[in-house]
């Protein structure tokens, strides 16, 4: 056991905190809003450069900031907040010692250089291949070293994850079953050990290829494998803010699980069959079968969908309950009405919950119809749909959350309140016409990645439809406001950082957006009756638009050129 | 609460809700529905990507397409003098890819089925046939091979939608569909 | 934290704890199979995929 002088007790929440832990969760979450900040400015750029009427950047520019945009957001930004939320769903919500912390350290210098190297490496202008780096095109051979170091850094983080895991169940620092956002964590933990096992097996041989050492590397192939570790990595964020959305609803309504049987059970449909989606960005390769593209794209009959809309309801109605029991029993969505609106965290968190739902669910599940992924392969419907989910869902909810670990991690009281209220209705509101209207201009055929749509240099002539120029100008738009409430976010969180007041004193104030709760809600019992009709009316408007927009794309399909 | 442990120590047990079993059983069902809408469409759609695929040495592709320009050249088109071919319906028509061009220029008849070849020369590219919104991708070393019956008259271009490097977004083609005559 | 039951695991327990709660708590036979099946079903039997493409003539 760990030296009683090394823990302190969490005023607010009574949790034992292990001080070393605390320090790693502090730095982890520190770089992560940093690459947050700097790969949010490059997506701005991006997006006013697709704003046909601004064009701001310069071709090269344009191609290297988007390739340096998708790897700070899509992986720095949400894997180092990911690892701060590894080292409190197990150390702090376990009451136990953290696992290694000087390993957690020497992790945490690898993700840092590794992370680094890849900016210099994309920021020097010879690596410029997207994100996505399929071969034959060739990066630097430091590109690829970069994502190795941090993919090996982040592993070692994922092992004290599981060693901590371990400690916590030896020296019996919970009893029973470990919390419910606890294993939600764990589910992206293991999502990331399949996830860095891929990125491996194929980042090792494409480096050593870079530098000459290997021919050829099989385009197909390195598809198949690479796509093991982007997409996979995008679904640890799924599992992650899945766990957040629990985690808010408890911390800041008292709400409890509906079911602890059927949440559980739906992160076990995440564990074994969320990761086949991967095969979401091969229905259009040529050569593999309908076979493994139906049954991976499906996520085995869908039953990971099936996880996801579990918890799309139990979500929810954990909130209605706990509302309801506070007293806001009026009518069918008086709890909702009722709910702390001006609590960034809630409204964060609930603001994701439905644009994830909403727009990055469906979405991506009719992206991801093997014949319906014809009409938008590559398609700007592809980036709007991803920008639902780990944009409008993992980066709001892991923003909400901030503004509960500010008080509980720092000890900071969150500063300029008011702006801290509006921040997830701004990036909220952005992120969404961010995600509509390329979604709407893929729909028109619009290309990603694409630096000029009008073809003003090409040898030949094409014009999209007007509406598609439209939707480019109003994602702009969009994106200016997301970057407004990007921006928001910063300050709030680096100000509260620095300069808010203290919360570590023993006579200090209760944390302005963690409420205290009345004991009696947290407690056990709602058990045999749930009543949850506003909760039940949601779900059934979220699976009537899903039925509509489905079917409205297989009509969509049907009318294109006949190809077998 | 989902932040501590749960308080009973057997918590499987615990009864369902009757809104949960409705919903599961919804989502479910929903997933199967889905999951045969993908296969009826194979059977009964008549729009599926063809699995049809060889590996192939770029130089030998680039020799069949040079084949079809040759028989079936009609004229140029465009300041680079892009051929335009026109073979006969029901043949095997072929469209290049390289750094950045679609190659030749394919003239179709409207309502005949043609076997197209997609490949590339270098990197990857992606081939989006507009304005009917076909996208797939084309690879070096693979011969894609899809029959396609074009069903409506007019000129559809082909816009790279893979990022091939600097020139990608001057990566534009051309198909015409023609009227029998 | 409220009080709650001390564990009881192992035999003579009130109340035996059901298969699947237990493999829910097996958290390192949860790590095996969310690594194997998806290792299986997309990337060996993708692999397989890719690698059976015919050569052409």
């Amino acid at each position: 056991m760990a030296a009683s002088n090394e823990f302190r007790t969490c005023s607010v929440t009574g949790l034992k905190v292990h001080l070393p832990a605390e320090a790693l969760i502090k730095a982890n979450a520190v770089v992560a809003v940093v690459f947050l900040a700097v790969g949010g400015l490059f997506g701005l750029l991006v997006a006013l450069t697709r704003w046909q009427a601004v064009h701001i950047l310069p071709a090269e520019w344009f191609y290297l900031l988007l390739t340096a945009h998708g790897a700070d957001v899509l992986l720095f930004w949400v894997i180092f907040f990911e690892v701060a939320l590894l080292y409190f769903a197990s150390a702090i919500l376990l009451n136990c010692r953290l696992a290694t912390p000087w390993l957690a350290w020497v992790a945490f210098a690898l993700m840092l250089a590794g992370a680094a190297i890849a900016n210099v490496a994309v920021l020097q202008g010879e690596s410029s291949v997207m994100f996505t780096s399929y071969v034959p095109m060739k990066a630097a051979p430091h590109f690829y070293v970069g994502l190795i170091v941090f993919a090996v850094g982040t592993l070692t983080a994922v092992g004290i994850f599981f060693g901590t895991l371990v400690i916590a169940r030896e020296e019996r620092t919970y009893q029973g079953s470990i919390p419910l956002v606890t294993f939600g964590a764990l589910t992206a933990a293991i999502i990331a050990v399949f996830t860095l096992a891929s990125g491996a097996i194929i980042l090792i041989p494409t480096f050593l290829w870079s530098v000459g050492l290997i021919t050829t590397i099989d385009p197909v192939m390195y598809k198949v494998i690479w796509w093991g570790m982007g997409h996979s990595s995008q679904q640890i964020n799924v599992a992650a803010h899945v766990a957040v959305w629990y985690a808010i609803a408890a911390v800041v309504l008292g709400a409890k699980p509906i079911s602890e049987k059927v949440s559980r059970t739906a992160f076990l449909m995440y564990i074994l069959f969320l990761q086949l989606a991967s095969a979401h960005h091969l229905l259009a390769e040529p050569g593999i079968s309908s076979e493994w593209k139906v049954f991976n794209t499906s996520y085995a009959l869908y039953l990971a969908v099936l996880g996801s809309m579990i918890h799309g309801m139990s979500v929810p109605g954990a909130i209605e309950a706990a509302q309801r029991k506070l007293g806001f029993n009026a009518g069918i969505f008086g709890w909702l009405r009722k709910a702390p609106w001006g609590n960034p965290a809630f409204s964060g968190m609930f603001i994701s919950l439905v644009l994830f739902g909403f727009l990055g669910g469906i979405s991506g599940v009719v992206l991801g119809t093997e014949q319906i992924n014809l009409m938008m392969h590559n398609t700007l419907y592809v980036p709007g749909h991803f920008h639902a989910t780990v944009v409008a869902g993992t980066t709001l909810a892991f923003m909400a959350f901030t503004y509960l670990a500010v008080p509980l991690v720092f000890r900071r009281e969150i500063v300029l309140p008011t702006l801290a209220k509006w921040q997830p209705y701004l990036f909220g509101l952005g992120v969404a016409g961010i995600s509509l209207f390329m979604m709407g201009a893929g729909t028109l055929g619009v290309a990603r990645r694409h630096w000029d749509i009008t073809f003003s240099d090409a040898p030949l002539t094409f014009e999209y439809p007007p509406a598609a120029i439209l939707m480019m100008g109003l994602n702009g738009m969009s994106a200016v406001l997301a970057a407004i409430g990007g921006l928001a976010y910063v300050l709030v969180v680096v100000g509260s950082i620095l300069f808010g007041k203290r919360l570590d004193a023993p006579d200090a104030e209760r944390p302005r957006f963690i409420p205290r709760l009345p004991t009696t809600v947290a407690a056990y019992g709602s058990a045999g009756t749930l009543h949850v009709p506003g909760t039940i009316v949601l779900v059934t408007v979220f699976f009537m638009s899903f039925v509509l927009y489905y079917f409205v794309n297989w009509k969509y399909l049907s009318e294109i050129w006949p190809m077998r | 609460m989902a932040i501590t442990s749960p308080e009973k120590r057997v918590w499987w047990n615990e009864p369902l809700h009757r809104p949960e079993v409705i919903w599961i059983t919804i989502a479910f069902l929903w997933g199967l529905l889905m999951f045969g809408m993908m296969v009826y469409w194979h059977v009964a759609g008549r729009q599926n990507l063809s699995n049809e695929a060889y590996k192939v040495f770029p130089e030998k592709f680039a020799e069949k397409v040079e084949d079809m320009v040759a028989k079936y050249k009609v004229r140029e088109e465009g300041a680079t003098k892009i051929p335009v071919v026109r073979p006969p319906p029901g043949s095997d028509v072929y469209v290049l890819s390289r750094l950045w061009e679609w190659w030749p220029i394919l003239e179709l008849e409207k309502g005949a089925t043609y076997r197209l070849h997609l490949s590339s020369m270098d990197w990857q590219h992606g081939f989006s046939l507009q304005p009917v919104n076909i996208n797939i991708q084309v690879h070096p070393g693979y011969d894609l091979v899809l029959s396609i019956t074009p069903d409506k008259a007019g000129e559809y271009t082909i816009v790279c939608n893979e990022f091939c490097g600097i020139g990608h977004h001057q990566m534009i083609g051309k198909i015409h569909v023609v009227d029998k005559k | 934290m409220p009080a709650m039951a001390p564990e009881t695991e192992g035999g003579g327990a009130a109340e035996r704890v059901p298969a699947m709660q237990r493999l829910l708590d097996n958290h390192f036979l949860l790590l095996f199979l969310g690594v194997t099946v998806p290792a299986v079903l997309y990337l060996v039997w993708g692999i397989m995929e890719v690698a059976q493409i015919p050569i052409g003539k």
